[in-house]
């Protein structure tokens, strides 16, 4: 699948593509198609997010997983910083990455 | 210290007016991202993997206490609570939001600092020796150079858009602590016949080619040093390329033309500079040395050191340096605990370490370009003091220019540029050598470690450099061996196909391995390596 990602114009947060709006959860993402770049300028113009880029994604029984681990490690934040990314009570959630 | 003037805070106060209106007008949609990134950058700020990033410069990396205070208070109220220092003596925040980046910019201007030439192709902020001032082997405290080519390259409209960044040292020692000869230019003080000038090099960088810059000139007298940049700046700037970002920076154009033909530009141009006269009054440097002369040192202290609490002593044995004032010492503060992120710091941390600064240190620190702090005046007899309060906060490991004082940049955990992650690996090394005693017994070994080419974790310049590569969307670890950022600065050699994160771990045991087999005595991990070459090395890693 084709999932939409990004930051935040005003927060800089990473977001995810949701289908009727941006999410900082990539499961929430939905497949984009071929729709990807017409959705980044439209949101981009509409000042929603800054850097949106379309990138491949599987669905895993885990959820959303970004094909490559730079855009992983986007989805959960740093993996050395547990209280920090999304999974802040999951001690092995770094592992999710690689 | 230097103190700005009305002129120095006139201009930072107009930038971060500007600043905000480029913000605003950015928030509203009067700017495309296009259209605003140059000016973002300009002032600092970047978007990172995962969210802005401001990037503080800390002019020769010195700082009072009052400004450190201020960098622990922003990490606490607009950022997560930690700032990272980096290679550059800088401070980057890593979660910074837009719409705070100008109140940033203005706390900082209230205690003299900025974002400026933190980024873009211009000469970035000007780093030097960490002992600067306060060392016995220097010539002359080097600050008051490096901050008179502070103010000269402070938007110079001439090198406002260079090629390529450009990186500028200063230093005054034989002892080269600041990676001299691995910048666009370096300047080393000396004194020759009694008259203090610079040795110059040119076209030393890490990156994806990096190279130790020859030595271009053996003498500029002080009041001609910026003059002579300026001819370096200019033929730099007329014919380095700019129809390749990754052929573009001074070591390029210096390799491709020559040394000699570089020289002779220069040289020319130099000439030309004298005609016009264009040297900087040397009123201006006697005003800006004035600022740092020496503090008015006590005398009569004691020599004494009460090494009664053995993990004191060892702390001060490793941490603790020789200071050219009888009764001070010099501390060094590692920002290396074992299972820690190499150049973090919390602003608890931050905030401590200013406090430490103001009663201990006559209000002055450091940070290094091995992303640690120094306490540059301190009294012998308030060692003890200084380090219960640093352990305390995690602050104590003694571990300096160890195997565990490992210099990594933040890698793929937070950089959009990484192809894999440096952090971890850090932390993984740490752990595998954590035991002290086997610390000491391999002496001193720089080992640094990069998340991609750019080379931001100086790995070229390690005894041990680690390079995180991309292969086929999996980390990737190239190892080499025998790299120096000091004065006797030489480039790593890879060793050979590259490992997982725990491969290149068992590789590093293996390469230590063989050096404590090898060694003679008093040699260093980096002079068996020198004497006997990569093949014993290789044999043992890969069999």
């Amino acid at each position: 699948m084709k999932i939409l990602t990004g930051n935040d114009l005003v927060s800089g947060d990473v977001i995810w593509w949701a289908g009727d709006g941006w999410s900082r959860q990539v499961g929430d993402s939905v497949d984009v198609g071929d729709h990807g770049e017409d959705l980044a300028r439209t949101e981009e113009a509409a000042l929603r997010v800054v850097g949106a880029y379309v990138i491949d994604a599987t669905v895993t029984d885990e959820g959303v997983r970004p094909a490559h681990i730079k855009d992983r490690i986007r989805a959960l934040g740093p993996t050395v910083r547990p209280d920090l990314n999304l999974k802040p009570n999951d001690a092995d959630a770094g592992n999710w990455v690689i | 210290m230097y103190r700005y003037d009305s002129y120095d805070q006139s201009i930072v106060d107009a930038r971060v007016e500007e600043f905000r209106d480029q913000v605003q007008r950015r928030l509203t949609g009067a700017l495309t991202e296009d259209q605003f990134k140059p000016l973002r950058l300009m002032n600092g700020l970047y978007l990172q993997l995962h969210a802005y990033m401001l990037r503080v410069a800390i002019p020769y990396g010195t700082l009072s206490g009052k400004q450190m205070r201020k960098l622990g208070e922003i990490a606490a109220k607009y950022d997560k609570g930690y700032g990272h220092f980096t290679t550059r003596q800088n401070l980057q925040y890593n979660w910074i939001k837009l719409a705070d980046a100008p109140d940033i910019l203005a706390e900082l201007a209230t205690v003299e600092m900025h974002a400026i030439q933190t980024s873009g192709n211009c000469i970035r902020n000007i780093s030097s020796d960490q002992y600067a001032g306060v060392s016995a082997d220097e010539v002359a405290d080097p600050r008051p150079w490096a901050e008179l080519l502070r103010q000269w390259s402070s938007f110079h409209p001439e090198f406002t858009y260079l090629p390529r960044k450009f990186k500028i040292c200063v230093i005054a020692s034989d002892d080269d602590r600041a990676a001299m000869k691995l910048h666009d230019i370096g300047l080393k003080l000396v004194s020759k016949d009694g008259v203090i000038g610079a040795e110059v090099y040119a076209g030393g960088g890490m990156g994806r080619t990096p190279m130790v810059a020859p030595q271009i000139r053996d003498f500029v007298p002080e009041e001609e040093i910026v003059s002579y940049l300026e001819a370096c700046l200019r033929v730099y700037n007329r014919y380095g390329r700019r129809d390749n970002k990754y052929k573009a920076r001074i070591k390029i154009l210096v390799h491709e033309i020559g040394v000699e033909e570089y020289k002779r530009q220069v040289e020319e141009e130099f000439a030309h500079m004298r005609e016009l006269g264009l040297n900087p009054p040397t009123e201006e440097l006697d005003r800006i040395r004035a600022f740092f002369a020496a503090p008015a040192y006590e005398t009569g202290l004691s020599e004494a050191i009460d090494r009664a609490d053995p993990a004191f002593a060892l702390w001060v044995d490793r941490q603790v340096a020789a200071h050219k004032a009888p009764g001070y010492a010099i501390v060094n503060i590692s920002l290396k605990p074992l299972t820690g992120i190499p150049g973090d710091a919390s602003a608890e941390q931050i905030e401590l370490v200013a406090t430490l600064a103001e009663q201990y240190s006559l209000d002055e620190l450091r940070v290094t370009h091995a992303q640690n702090l120094v306490l540059p005046h301190v009294r012998k007899a308030d060692l003890y003091a200084i380090w219960q309060k640093l352990d305390e906060a995690g602050l104590a490991e003694a571990n300096l220019d160890l195997i565990t004082d490992i210099i990594a940049c933040p890698g793929l955990d937070y950089c959009a540029l990484a192809n894999a992650r440096s952090i971890p690996l850090a932390q993984k090394i740490a752990q595998r050598f954590a035991d002290a005693e086997r610390q000491t017994e391999l002496g001193e070994l720089k080992l640094k470690i990069s998340g991609c080419i750019n080379a931001c974790g100086h790995h070229h310049a390690g005894h041990i450099g680690i390079l995180g590569v991309d292969r086929k969307g999996v980390e990737n670890f190239q190892l080499l061996l025998g790299g120096s950022g000091a004065e006797d600065a030489s480039l790593g050699q890879i060793t050979g196909p590259g490992f997982s994160e725990d491969g290149v771990v068992d590789a590093i045991e293996k390469v230590t391995d063989i050096y404590l087999a090898e060694r003679t005595d008093g040699e260093r991990f980096l002079d068996t390596y020198r004497r006997i070459g990569m093949k014993p090395f290789k044999e043992a890693i890969y069999g």
